[in-house]
């Protein structure tokens, strides 16, 4: 199976339910035989900017373009764009078989070709033994690789996922993550992936847009969205964030970062001096029994034991902060009310000015 | 199950003072499910065996044979209505599909403001029984009715509706339709909007879409309400009656036992075809929709995508729309014209509009009215009772056997009332009850035993239903907290259900205030009979038409009243249960 790869630039869409703005100035690049995740909680408008592409719901304004063609005003039926449902959406009345050469039937393939390229696909999906049954016979992560086979034997020229993995338990969730992300590069078809979930989303995608509010907080690949969000929802979406308030200020060239309780911690940069939130990751801050230069005072409040990790809540600095600490064998952990200094990696935090 | 070990206080039931031997330990509920089962055995199943036997008996020799039958085929007359029957419900399928398939896509595909008109308007012809609108529907359509005068004064033309089996067709269609509606638009609903937009991602749309993936996924209510129809109209008794089409079986069957005698064969034969083509239909239904639960809505998912209409399309989708309720209305209006006229005949619409016929009607039927509420009363309340009990023990314990119970009642369904008169007469006619001094067959409890079996299907699905909404861990708290079995059920389960069981007996009560095909067969004097029979005999000469179509616009009001008041305690519930989950 071969596609021609095909890059989506979606430009200025805007699309409303009725008086609801469900998306807003979407302006997004992807590129050819990229796998792309749009993730954000849900009601974020993420499945709704796939259905966009896809040519269901509202007809929103702006362009969406697929390998250079603006498409958003054809039918379904007419933009040659994969889907696969949440559902898999696999039609009861119709065998495996009829379901994958559906799609090829409707292009007027003929009989031949239909019966070689639907062989290919099941075996694409290593299901060819399941071809003759209902789809009511097949469990779960069976059902999901027909739908996905029967999405990509029209060889279409972008595959869009909605939230596939959902419907499945949770070990087979990772396997099927894995065998969609080796498929993708195997046909090296652009693919967008809806998700909720940031590990998902983490673990596949070569980049991934962050949608809150039918908005686009941010673009970019996991690490840099994880390691430099642009604003605390982002910082909070990915990953757990300690988030405290205060100001940056330099003092004699050096950069500082006082709390709003007046704790504070030294900046290894300049950053832009005035109110801003520092986002400190849980394995960037270590517990000391002693007090040194920046550190935080503050008390156990409660110990989770993680296996690789202890995650320590501290009061400290007038909020509570989530620490991990890896754990070693034999190790004497602290215990709720220890006293403790939180001594802060600030090389790794992140300066979020206020109002991003 | 929730049979856990019942504590025993206070000294022994004499039952566990006797050998055990003597008296096999029951539970008080097996006991309830026992009784239940004899009266089942009693007033359904073995009547109907009793019917079948005789089919199969030489009547005379009582040997087993099968020359009834060789009689049957052999006649012209029986072959003819045979044919007739078949006919007329295959062809009443297809009108009622005619009718049914664009209300039904029409409210399911587009956002349509007449879409609510069709949800209300499109179910009255359910709400009043077919025989009484066959008279209107003459008077409309026949040869001189409304429509022929107009165009023959018109055109020139006369167009046979009514004519024979024609008549038949029209009206069992007009009234039946419904079924295929109500069965049609539901499947069409919990079609999956994925499904579609599935086939639309792969290039499928229009005509195509709909042919290859609406309407397969459709089929299985589709052909459940077609199977209904199906049934309903071939087991139709009062209808062709009404028309005066006798060559079909039904009335055949009524007609051989009414004038031939309780031991001529024929009667028994036709009611051994009757129940094989219901059941046929049933289990083919079955078959068709085995492995096909098509319900496909998932969460998030929706119905189909509704569209918009043009302003064209839209006109046009009114226009077929108020053209078929026109039709199906047509019933009703012509009764309430013939309730209101004068004289109506050789003549578009009454010569003049008077009270007098209510006057007659309410002055000669109180009798028919008070016997109804008695029989229909009756008839409810014991559904619901049984209904519930029956739901119990099938849903709530482990009684070995109790499956049956379920069935026994459901096969109610296959059983037309012409047969189960039949049944009874044969059954009971020799059955002397003490006091009466005068057979079961002919004494009126029977009447209201016969509609009790034939709605206990329908009461039973809305126990069943309401039983299955009551949360296990809501009864489990009870006993928990030290009440026993039947102090549950009592304060519990039963005030829990009440909703259900409550639109239960509505519709029970309501459907058996007009139900006609038994009891004509069981109604032994005039003093004995049901509103519908009462309709019947009004409607026997031209002279009492007024007041028989005043006496079935006030059965047409209660069935309405009916099922409005059970749409309300259904509703109502629906919200109580909905605000106490929340």
């Amino acid at each position: 199976m071969k596609t021609e790869m095909a890059g989506i630039e979606i430009r200025d869409l805007h699309l409303s339910f009725g008086d609801t703005k469900v998306l807003t100035g979407i302006n997004l690049t992807i590129r050819p035989g990229e796998f792309f995740a749009f993730l954000g909680p849900s009601g974020s408008g993420k499945s709704t900017l796939l259905r966009a592409i896809a040519g269901f719901g509202p007809q929103p304004r702006g362009e969406i373009l697929i390998g250079g063609r603006d498409i958003a005003t054809l039918p379904p039926w007419k933009r040659d764009v994969g889907m696969v449902f949440q559902s898999y959406a696999l039609w009861p009345h119709m065998s495996v078989r009829e379901n994958v050469a559906f799609g090829l039937e409707e292009r007027r393939v003929p009989r031949p070709e239909i019966r070689k390229r639907v062989d290919e696909a099941l075996a694409l999906v290593g299901l060819s033994h399941l071809a003759d049954r209902m789809p009511n016979q097949l469990s779960g992560g069976q059902q999901q690789r027909i739908a996905l086979a029967r999405t990509v034997v029209i060889e279409p020229k972008v595959l869009l996922l909605d939230e596939p993995l959902s419907n499945l338990d949770a070990s087979l969730r990772v396997q099927m993550r894995r065998e969609l992300l080796a498929l993708q590069r195997k046909l090296g078809l652009t693919t967008i992936f809806v998700t909720h979930d940031q590990e998902e989303a983490n673990t596949t995608s070569d980049r991934m847009a962050v949608l809150d509010g039918g908005v686009i907080q941010q673009i970019g690949s996991p690490q840099e969205l994880y390691d430099r969000p642009v604003n605390l929802f982002v910082a909070r979406f990915l990953g757990t964030a300690n988030i405290l308030e205060g100001r940056v200020e330099t003092e004699g060239g050096a950069a500082r970062f006082r709390t709003a309780t007046g704790d504070v911690l030294s900046l290894p940069v300049e950053g832009r001096t005035g109110p801003s939130s520092i986002v400190l990751r849980p394995q960037n801050i270590r517990i000391e029994e002693q007090a040194g230069t920046g550190t935080l005072p503050g008390e156990v409040l409660h110990r989770e034991f993680l296996g690789s990790q202890v995650r320590y809540l501290v009061r400290a600095a007038g909020t509570e902060i989530v620490v991990d600490q890896s754990h070693r064998a034999g190790e004497i952990w602290l215990d709720p009310g220890a006293r403790v200094y939180l001594a802060a990696n600030t090389r790794d935090a992140v300066l979020i000015p206020q109002g991003a | 199950m929730t049979q856990g070990p019942q504590p025993q206080g206070g000294p022994l039931p004499l039952a566990d003072r006797l050998p055990a031997f003597l008296f096999p330990r029951l539970s008080p509920i097996a006991l309830v499910g026992l009784f239940i089962a004899l009266i089942l055995v009693g007033f359904l199943i073995y009547p109907v065996l009793q019917v079948i036997a005789v089919a199969f008996q030489n009547p005379t020799t009582g040997a087993l044979t099968l020359e009834n039958f060789g009689d049957f085929f052999n006649s012209s007359l029986f072959r003819q209505s045979f044919f007739n029957s078949f006919y007329v419900s295959a062809l009443s399928v297809v009108l009622a599909t005619v009718i049914a398939l664009p209300l039904a896509y029409i409210t399911t595909r587009f956002n349509f403001s007449g879409s609510i008109l069709i949800q209300s308007l499109g179910f009255i012809p359910l709400i009043m029984p077919p025989f009484v609108g066959a008279v209107a529907m003459q008077l409309i359509f026949g040869r001189n009715g409304t429509i022929n005068l107009l165009l023959r004064d018109h055109l020139g033309i006369t167009i046979p509706f009514m004519e024979g089996l024609n008549g038949v067709i029209l009206v069992q269609s007009i009234h039946y339709f419904p079924f295929i509606l109500i069965n049609l638009s539901a499947s069409l609903r919990n079609i999956d909007r994925s499904m579609e937009e599935a086939a639309q991602n792969l290039g499928a749309h229009g005509l195509r879409l709909f042919r290859r993936i609406v309407f397969p996924l459709a089929t299985p209510g589709y052909i459940a309400g077609a199977a209904l129809v199906f049934i309903k109209v071939f087991d139709d008794l009062g209808t062709p009656l009404l028309l005066n089409v006798n060559n079909m079986l039904a009335p055949q069957a009524y007609l051989r036992i009414t004038s031939v005698g309780l031991n001529d064969p024929m009667g028994y034969v036709i009611s051994v075809i009757l129940v094989a083509f219901s059941i046929l239909s049933l289990w083919a239904s079955f078959l068709v929709m085995r492995g096909k639960d098509y319900a496909t809505v998932q969460k998030g998912g929706g119905g189909l995508a509704k569209r918009d209409l043009a302003l064209r399309e839209k006109i046009l989708a009114y226009g077929v729309v108020l053209f078929i309720l026109l039709i199906v209305l047509s019933p009703h209006i012509g009764l309430l014209l013939l309730s209101f006229g004068t004289i109506w005949s050789f003549a578009p619409l009454p010569d003049g509009y008077t009270l007098a016929n209510y006057v007659r009607m309410w002055e000669g039927s109180q009798q028919y009215v008070m016997n109804t509420l008695l029989y229909a009363g009756i008839a409810a309340t014991l559904d619901v009772i049984i209904g519930t009990a029956i739901a119990y023990i099938v849903l709530r314990t482990g009684i070995a056997g109790r499956k049956w119970l379920d069935y026994m009642a459901t096969a109610a369904l296959a059983v037309p009332g012409v047969v189960l008169g039949i049944g009874y007469l044969r059954t009971f006619q020799n059955v002397d009850v003490p006091l009466v001094g005068k057979p079961l067959a002919s004494w009126w409890v029977i009447i209201a035993i016969a509609l009790m079996i034939r709605r206990l299907p329908y009461a039973l699905r809305a126990c069943m239903a309401a039983l299955q909404q009551v949360s296990l861990a809501l009864e489990e708290a009870a006993e928990s907290l030290g009440a026993g079995k039947f102090r549950t059920i009592r304060r519990i389960v039963v005030p829990l259900m009440a909703g259900g069981i409550l639109a239960g007996f509505v519709t029970s009560f309501a459907t058996a205030a007009v139900e006609l095909s038994a009891t004509i067969m069981l109604v032994s004097n005039d003093r004995d009979s049901p509103l519908a029979y009462g309709i019947y005999l009004f409607m026997q000469t031209p002279s009492g038409r007024g007041a028989g179509a005043a006496l079935g616009v006030l059965a047409v009001v209660i069935v309405a009243l009916g099922t409005v008041l059970s749409q309300i305690i259904i509703e109502r519930d629906k919200k109580l249960r909905t605000a106490g989950r929340a």
